[in-house]
């Protein structure tokens, strides 16, 4: 991926920032403009919380160029809790204990590197959700 | 709108072609089409491609495969639409000559793809996917299939080894293909044996990098009769998308625009599944022949591994599908595919098909999906005479 175009995807990546619109109340992401219920145009961010839970998932064991060093990981679909669904990379786990259902949040991490020379990618990937302790 | 038909049918066999090159792929499968069809020139030229620029630094492949085959100075330009480019320039054919604006329309699919190691053709083939938002994450094609595969399997309650009909039924019919790149008997036993590339896609689940091309003429229907061939019309040609992001889509294991692109077809030819005598599908990967069963009407939602497991998708079944082996078997050269399957159909309904011919197969249908379900183009043929 070129600079600008990580730069165009900055509040996507690290801050989960789609839209929601206006006319009827639809969270959007990954952002598109154009309402994809009512099709009116939907331009107003919108900041998700990060949290979701695992749709589905799978394990890569045959990484596309640029992901061999990261190779084996595990990426999944998550859906948000406000209902959009993302497709991302699942991290602090071990691929046997992940299930349809669990709960996962938002992280962001290292998605990729371009070499010693290239730009290094950062974004969000998704984890279980730790369990709070009481303080 | 003149009646269109496809007057003549040419293939390469598919496979690892180290030999040759993109071009010669395609001369190859021209002129077999043209010398089945009897004509020397055309008026237009398409080429349906995916990966030429990513894969074998050339695009423009429109100009250049004419002037290769000879045919220097007619209208050619290169159409893309992912894994459905083949099928997608069989369309612009059929809308020049159905239009009027031609009279004689080549269609060449061509893909090369083995020139590279495997992590440079999962990034390239990836590209049909959403790339700031699916590639870039790391997700390959295959995983994008085990993503659709295991949610399908939680949903419906079907365990791994249901699916194996689908590579033992297309492998079976491949045998028999000498234009297939495997002639390999696929058992259940060597379904659950085989090895997992994503969980839970396993390597028989999966269609195999490869070099192909394939072609066909299209014409007024009126030439056809000329010919000594049984005249095959197009009887129906439709393309239906949906979000290009499997994420994007209102539910992900209904291929919605595989429904509005077999819904067109069907309303455009006056018919509907039960008329279908046999279906060449999208099996690029187990998973999208069960979902593209039930998207065409020929199983309900959730069904689709249920007829295979039924062996209703057999040469003897309900509705055959991959006939010739598919894109498991007979192979899947991306941007030659949806013409492979074309040629295939016609094949069956001439008769020409073999040990693998469908018994009275009057009425064929062809489908081609790019990327995991975004663009779906569907042809429905008839036999008239």
């Amino acid at each position: 991926m070129t600079l600008a175009g990580t730069w165009r995807l900055r509040h996507q990546r690290y801050q989960l920032q789609g839209e929601v619109c206006e006319k009827c109340g639809s969270l959007i992401f990954p952002p598109r403009d154009v309402c994809p219920e009512c099709e009116a145009p939907a331009k107003t961010p919108y900041t998700f919380s990060g949290r979701g839970e695992v749709y589905s998932y799978t394990t890569v064991y045959h990484p596309p160029a640029g992901f061999e060093e990261d190779a084996p990981y595990t990426v999944a679909l998550v859906r948000l809790e406000e209902g959009p669904m993302v497709t991302a990379q699942l991290t602090d786990v071990d691929a046997e204990q992940v299930e349809i259902g669990m709960p996962v949040e938002m992280v962001t991490r290292r998605i990729s590197a371009e070499g010693e020379e290239g730009i290094i990618t950062y974004g969000y990937k998704f984890r279980p959700v730790l369990r709070r302790t009481r303080g | 709108m003149r009646d269109v038909a496809i007057i003549g049918i040419g293939q390469t066999k598919v496979g690892e072609h180290w030999d040759l090159g993109l071009r010669h792929l395609a001369l190859e499968a021209l002129q077999a089409a043209m010398k089945d069809a009897g004509v020397e020139r055309a008026d237009a030229l398409y080429v349906g491609n995916m990966l030429s620029g990513e894969l074998t630094g050339q695009e423009h492949l429109g100009a250049l495969i004419a002037d290769f085959a000879g045919l220097r100075g007619i209208e050619a330009v290169k159409i893309e639409a992912a894994c459905g480019s083949g099928a997608a320039a069989v369309r612009m054919g059929y809308i020049a000559v159905a239009g009027g604006l031609a009279d004689v329309v080549l269609v060449v699919g061509v893909e090369k793809m083995t020139d590279y190691l495997g992590p440079r053709v999962t990034a390239a083939l990836a590209m049909a996917a959403d790339a700031d938002y699916e590639a870039s994450q790391g997700v390959s094609f295959v995983a994008l299939n085990a993503l659709l595969m295991r949610r399908y399997m939680h949903e419906f309650g079907y365990r791994k080894e249901d699916f194996a009909p689908f590579a033992v039924n297309a492998h079976a019919n491949g045998m028999n293909n000498p234009n297939a790149m495997f002639h390999l008997k696929v058992t259940p036993e060597s379904y659950a044996r085989a090895p997992m590339i994503a969980d839970p896609v396993n390597l028989l689940d999966s269609s195999p990098v490869c070099d192909g091309a394939a072609a066909v003429v299209l014409a007024p229907i009126e030439w056809a009769r000329q010919l000594d061939h049984p005249v095959v019309r197009i009887a129906a040609s439709a393309i239906g998308t949906d979000a290009l992001a499997i994420h994007d889509r209102r539910d992900p294991l209904t291929l919605e625009g595989a429904a509005l692109s077999a819904h067109r077809a069907y309303q455009q030819a006056g018919l509907g599944p039960k008329e279908i005598d046999l279906f060449e599908l999208h099996d690029a990967f187990s998973i999208m022949a069960a979902l593209s069963l039930e998207a065409a009407g020929f199983a309900e939602k959730g069904k689709g591994v249920r007829l295979a497991l039924d062996g209703e998708i057999t040469l003897h079944g309900r509705i055959p599908i991959a006939t010739m082996g598919g894109l498991k078997a007979r192979g899947h050269p991306v941007g030659a595919t949806g013409v492979y399957q074309i040629v295939e159909v016609v094949q069956q309904l001439r008769g020409e098909a073999g040990d693998n011919q469908v018994p009275d197969a009057r009425i064929g249908m062809a489908q081609n999906i790019g990327g995991s379900g975004a663009t779906v183009i569907t042809h429905i043929l008839e036999r008239v005479g």
